[in-house]
């Protein structure tokens, strides 16, 4: 009965807001699926998509998880793409078209166009410059060497115009704001060196510098290019979060039809049925109906809950075994899920306040190189007795050899080698800063269920009668239930009991051998009340026999002592800090080998806990899971979550891994240490370079040629210096590392 | 030297046409999905197109 109850979950209804027509008659709808990781489900969810009628398109893209479908409204409803995606065994949710309309993406375009442009420019620029440094010194003919430099000029100008836009446009807004950032030396150096280049080139001189002002542009869009993907990835798992809260709700009418509606116009006071399979839309009071809830999203709890008319429920919370109405009593904005965005939200303002060390470097470096080319400008015109113009020339080539070619990408090539690196270990780098934030921590703040234990129920076999095990199996076979799970889990296959009926919230009833059998919670089964042990528990009675117990534990993570005792040993702070009831964390933490616990913590209290530690200067690292601890994973320095945690703590993390083991935090703390050590050594290698070339460049003996050669021989340097960070080890083992 | 004339324009064109490819590659939708991509070319009875691009593609 339970079992049909979650095999035909019924497909969501679509709100028709979601559902987008196209010119042709069609409709387009967008859904964000869940728990597509690799080709095989790309294929099973575009295969049940395709092979509806009417279907135009079904597409499924594996970096974003989203689905677009195109479709004949005539023909088939988009409720009918749902529940297809679904029946394979996948999650969909609709997705509002309009969320995918971001900035984000339009800038990102816009950066590849513009990098691809000073790509072109910069390969066919230094095709002739190459030329006319060879000419130099083989007896070019002043005209060949013009019309070059014309060439030269119709193709930098252009390209410069157009793919400089990001960094003058950023520039601009940066003074316009009274401040400074790195694009404004960047701006001026290429403005000028162009202008300059214009102008010696109508004059028909020896050097120009189109190709160092293309080249620059080039290997500086690059370092921006990585640098958005990176924070690309980050807003893509934030919008398909929103999609969570998209679903639609059956409201129940005066006249006693369930009609569907968007979740956003619920009011209190409106009643919602819930059928078995579904979560829960809003806030509020069951009216009628018994059931279980899955309420892991709000609490972390493993165990499900029992409800009856009169019980309080949470949006977000999901409806197990029997159908419910439910009166609403919070509207959408105001549920407790909103709330946990809220808290989320408002955690991660704190987090602004980080200054990236790229961004530190920029405030020193813009400064200096500005008094640094002006005083060149000055000590020739004023004390070297040069023309006002050959001092320009002179400071210009300051600007462009000062230029931060290597130091543009200094930090973004090791983020990107050091992504890599951490995702074949099952990590997920989803902000770029975090790895810098990384090598701050100092204290470890762990989640219980399902961070530091595995989220899934196992029987405790202590003190198990076989027999009694396998009598209570029989009725457990007949239920989907987590707990009857567990316990067929333990028990193995065999055969179901007969004549059994699901009581949902209470237990399942049944006949084994023509005896009467209970399975429940103690009430259920006529037990003791007081013999309440802690943890999830299920009784069982066999006729008038004596009631027996079956306890349940979350298993730890194989490798969490391990990963405890290194975390430990490296003087890293280790807490524990859970939802879940004190006796349980306690067991937990024993197991672990983490002295500093707290249980019955609510998410509020979290936040409070990590405040108090920042306040006493801790940088602390937040590994968590679900709903509950999103806030906290926001506040705290820096956060990870499993990937198979709620998609709001993922949303809300800095890094996600994937995989049984507690190991990859280690990985993530090790990764995150050679890659500072790596981007401090290549500021070290832009300095060096800087302190060579600037001494030539102020001294006025740079040409067009040694500008070419310092900048491409830098940034090469500094990028073979990132590759570095894939090798050596990191971590502990996990059988990944290479 | 003469032969610059037809050499320069020769190389411009070549140039133009690998960022003519790239534009027309990122405008396809070919860079949208590059972990989809990589899998895709294991499909064996994958029409191995690239999706048509439509305005909701945004």
């Amino acid at each position: 009965m339970a079992d049909m109850a979650l095999a035909g979950a019924p497909s969501p209804e679509i709100p028709a807001a979601y559902v987008r027509p196209l010119e042709d008659g069609e409709a387009s709808v967008n859904f964000v699926v869940d728990g597509v990781h690799c080709g095989g489900c790309v294929r099973r969810v575009e295969r049940a998509v395709q092979g509806l009628a009417g279907v135009t398109r079904g597409r499924l893209n594996l970096s974003t998880k989203r689905l677009n479908v195109c479709f004949d409204p005539q023909q088939v409803s988009a409720d009918e793409i749902a529940g297809a995606v679904i029946g394979t065994g996948y999650g969909a949710r609709p997705f509002d078209p309009r969320a995918l309309e971001t900035q984000q993406a339009r800038d990102e375009r816009e950066l590849m166009i513009a990098m691809g442009v000073a790509g072109f420019a910069a390969a066919n620029v230094m095709l002739l410059s190459v030329s006319v440094w060879a000419g130099h010194a083989g007896g070019m003919e002043a005209s060949t060497r013009d019309m070059f430099h014309w060439i030269s000029a119709l193709i930098a100008l252009p390209a410069i115009v157009f793919s400089g836009r990001p960094f003058f446009r950023s520039a601009a807004r940066a003074l316009r704001a009274g401040a400074m950032n790195m694009d404004v030396p960047i701006s001026l150096a290429v403005i000028l060196a162009a202008g300059m280049s214009l102008s010696e080139t109508i004059a028909g001189a020896q050097h120009v510098y189109f190709d160092a002002s293309v080249m620059l542009l080039f290997f500086l869009l690059i370092g921006r290019t990585l640098d958005m993907k990176m924070r690309a990835r980050a807003a893509l798992a934030a919008q398909n979060l929103l999609a969570l809260r998209a679903d639609a709700a059956m409201v129940i009418g005066d006249d006693g039809v369930a009609r569907a509606m968007p979740v956003e116009t619920l009011a209190p006071g409106m009643v919602v049925a819930v059928a078995a399979g579904q979560r829960v839309a809003a806030d509020g009071v069951v009216t009628l109906g018994r059931s279980d809830l899955d309420t892991s999203l709000i609490t972390g709890e493993t165990a499900p809950v029992s409800v009856a008319p009169g019980t309080q429920v949470y949006a977000g919370t999901l409806n197990m075994s029997g159908p419910l109405q439910v009166e609403v009593t919070a509207g959408d904005d105001e549920t407790l899920l909103s709330e946990i965005v809220r808290l989320m939200e408002a955690a991660e303002q704190g987090r602004d306040r980080f200054v990236r060390i790229a961004d530190k470097a920029a405030r020193l470096y813009a400064p200096t190189v500005h008094i640094l080319a002006a005083a060149t400008f000055l000590g020739w015109w004023l004390l070297g007795g040069l023309p006002w113009d050959g001092s320009l020339k002179i400071a210009i080539a300051v600007l462009i050899i000062t230029c931060p070619c290597a130091l543009g990408l200094a930090v973004p090539v090791v983020h990107v080698v050091a992504s890599g690196r951490l995702l074949a270990r099952g990590v997920l780098l989803k902000s770029s800063d975090a790895l810098e934030r990384l090598v701050q921590v100092d204290t470890l703040v762990f989640d219980k269920t399902g961070t530091l234990t595995k989220g899934t129920l196992a029987l405790v076999h202590d003190g198990v009668d076989a027999m009694a095990l396998e009598q209570a199996a029989t009725l457990a076979r007949a239920s989907s239930h987590p707990l009857s799970r567990a316990l067929v889990r333990a028990a193995g296959d065999g055969p179901t009991a007969e004549a059994v009926s699901e009581h949902p919230g209470q237990g399942l009833m049944g006949e084994i051998n023509g005896v009467p059998a209970r399975l429940g919670n103690a009430d259920f089964v006529g037990a003791d009340l007081q013999a309440d042990a802690g943890g999830p528990e299920i009784w069982f009675r066999l006729g008038e026999t004596a009631p027996r117990r079956f306890a349940f534990e979350d298993e730890l993570r194989v490798d969490a002592a391990q990963v405890v005792s290194w975390a430990t040993a490296r003087g890293l702070n280790v807490l524990l800090l859970s939802g879940d009831r004190p006796q349980t964390v306690a067991a937990i933490a024993r197991e672990a080998g983490i002295a500093d616990f707290e249980g019955g913590m609510m998410p509020q209290d979290k936040i409070a806990r990590l405040e108090t530690l920042a306040a006493a200067g801790a940088h602390v690292l937040m590994v968590g899971d679900g709903l509950n601890d999103a806030p906290a994973l926001a506040a705290a320095h820096v956060s990870m979550s499993p990937a198979s945690g709620a998609d709001v703590s993922q949303a809300a993390a800095d890094l996600v891994f994937q995989g049984e083991r507690l190991a990859p935090v280690t990985v993530a703390l090790d990764i995150a240490r050679s890659s500072q050590r790596l981007v401090l050594q290549n500021f070290g290698l832009s300095l060096a370079y800087n302190a060579i070339a600037v001494p030539i460049a102020v001294a006025g003996f740079v040409t067009p040629l040694i500008a070419a050669v310092a900048m491409s021989s830098s940034s090469i340097l500094v990028t073979l210096n990132a590759l570095r960070l894939r090798m050596g080890k990191a971590g502990i083992d996990d059988g990944r590392n290479r | 030297m003469d032969v610059l004339i037809y050499l320069i324009p020769a190389a411009l064109f070549l140039g133009l046409l690998g960022l003519a490819a790239f534009l027309w590659a990122l405008k396809s939708g070919q860079f949208e999905d590059l972990d989809g991509a990589a899998e895709r070319i294991l499909f064996d009875d994958e029409d191995d197109a690239p999706p048509p691009v439509r305005d909701d593609d945004r």
